[in-house]
């Protein structure tokens, strides 16, 4: 059933800020445990997107289906399913690492002994009693892929993963967040190479338009620059 | 409500922790109490004078308060940490509105003493059950109000204008009979009972105003 079912499906989506057309005429299918690409220039409607598939913004037209149920109506089923790490860490700046992390175990009712394993999957066990604020970037995005994974989810929508991240962060978190999670996976980001790598799918958008949709082996040369231009 | 102690007791720390928010409002008051003292040019004032300069000083400390109830949500992300949980939404509205509710109570723990102290004439003594009373119903109006009111203002650039510019309409009627019961107990000689007309309008208000937010705050959340 889950195999048949995609995990996210797209029909003619469309969203508008006022005037603005951020998002138009959008279709994309995306099978469960694949990785889905979506790459464009600054305010091509990528982060819409994700938001969209987050349930954090209505669509206004077309139709989204998020791990089989309708958006936004049937966006309460979804929820607690979904990993969103997007571009701000949604982390309190002066609460603790552990402190965060156990706030937003409460909102998903998920255990302290959870917390305390993610904690140590990112390496933070030992910083995660001191503030937000004195972190840096990187420890902060550590601990924003530790909310991200928390309460398991099986949707992992992921605004620049590794932003911040050095090499050993980002192995680190690889098995949370990376193809070795084996969770359908959307990824946003500016740098195409290190997205291609990660992705079976890729949606280019451009001017809020879906400009290429397709396997990921097909994105390359013409189709990359075209997007860019 | 699992939930609902879950935002309340991050709201406490965060305040515990940063300490933006109750002391501004002490401050205020105190403040604002000297101040009267000397543009009403009064060694102490009773009644209904004294009734009206409390619920003024206590309104606008709370505004203070209430421009603050969202910035961190706004300004780090709390908004869009909530609405990813499968939590119900109005939780946010019962936690905010009793954090609210909370800093309200520290505060006049501080303040009330103060006016009786700087500007009272009368003993507070014999009435103070009383006050607590009346005081802890404008409470309420005032968390609900302020909680509803802020989380509309924070979506919008003059956030600090819009709070107080939409609450103070809508909190006249529960200023006025939260003035109107503490007038009598004010007074030298108090009885020590509010009146009770007052305190059914403002128990009124409170009902009203509180099943309002309750079917409208969902909307507010919605983008």
């Amino acid at each position: 059933m889950e195999a048949a079912t995609p995990a996210i499906e797209l029909r003619a989506l469309a969203r508008h800020f006022g005037e603005r057309t951020a998002l138009r005429d959008v279709s994309v299918s995306v099978p469960a445990g694949a990785t889905l690409a979506v790459l464009g220039r600054n305010g091509a409607g990528k982060s819409t997107l994700l938001r969209i598939l987050g349930t954090l913004l209505r669509p206004h037209l077309g139709e989204v289906s998020v791990l089989g149920e309708p958006l936004p109506r049937r966006g309460f089923a979804v929820r607690g399913k979904i990993g969103f790490l997007a571009h701000e860490p949604l982390l309190y700046s002066d609460l603790t690492g552990r402190e965060n992390l156990r706030y937003h175990a409460g909102l998903h009712r998920v255990d302290s002994a959870r917390v305390e394993e993610v904690l140590e999957a990112v390496g933070m066990g030992a910083r995660a009693e001191e503030p937000v604020r004195l972190l840096s970037r990187g420890m902060v995005q550590r601990l924003a892929v530790a909310r991200a994974v928390l309460h398991r989810p099986r949707l992992l929508l992921l605004d620049e993963p590794r932003a911040n991240l050095d090499p050993t962060a980002s192995r680190l978190v690889e098995p949370l967040i990376g193809r070795s999670s084996g969770l359908t996976r959307v990824i946003t980001s500016h740098d195409p190479g290190s997205a291609l790598d990660e992705a079976d799918l890729v949606l280019g958008l451009k001017d809020g338009r879906a400009a290429f949709v397709g396997p990921a082996e097909q994105f390359r040369g013409d189709a990359l620059e075209e997007l860019y231009r | 409500m699992n939930t609902v102690l879950t935002i309340l007791r991050k709201d406490l720390r965060l305040e515990l922790r940063t300490f933006e928010t109750i002391p501004s409002m002490v401050l205020f008051s105190l403040a604002s109490f000297v101040i009267f003292h000397f543009a009403l040019n009064r060694a102490t004032i009773e009644g209904q004078l004294a009734a009206g300069v409390l619920t003024a000083t206590l309104l606008f400390a709370a505004m203070l308060a209430v421009n603050r109830l969202f910035v961190a949500e706004r300004e780090q992300g709390g908004f869009d940490a909530f609405l990813l949980a499968p939590v119900d939404r109005t939780a946010l509205l019962l936690a905010k509105a009793s954090a609210l509710f909370i800093f309200l109570v520290v505060l006049e723990v501080v303040a009330v003493p103060a006016f009786a102290l700087l500007l009272l004439g009368p003993s507070l003594g014999p009435a103070l059950i009383g006050i607590v009373a009346v005081v802890a119903l404008v409470d309420v109006a005032l968390a609900v109000i302020g909680t509803l009111v802020s989380a509309i203002a924070i979506h919008t650039r003059a956030r600090d204008l819009i709070g107080p510019v939409v609450a103070l309409p809508l909190l006249i009627p529960a200023l006025i009979a939260c003035a109107r019961a503490l007038g009598p107990l004010l007074q030298t000689h108090a009885s020590g009972s509010p009146p009770a007309k007052w305190l059914a309008i403002l128990a009124l208000y409170d009902v009203v105003f509180a099943l309002l937010a309750y079917a409208v705050f969902d909307f507010l959340l919605e983008d």
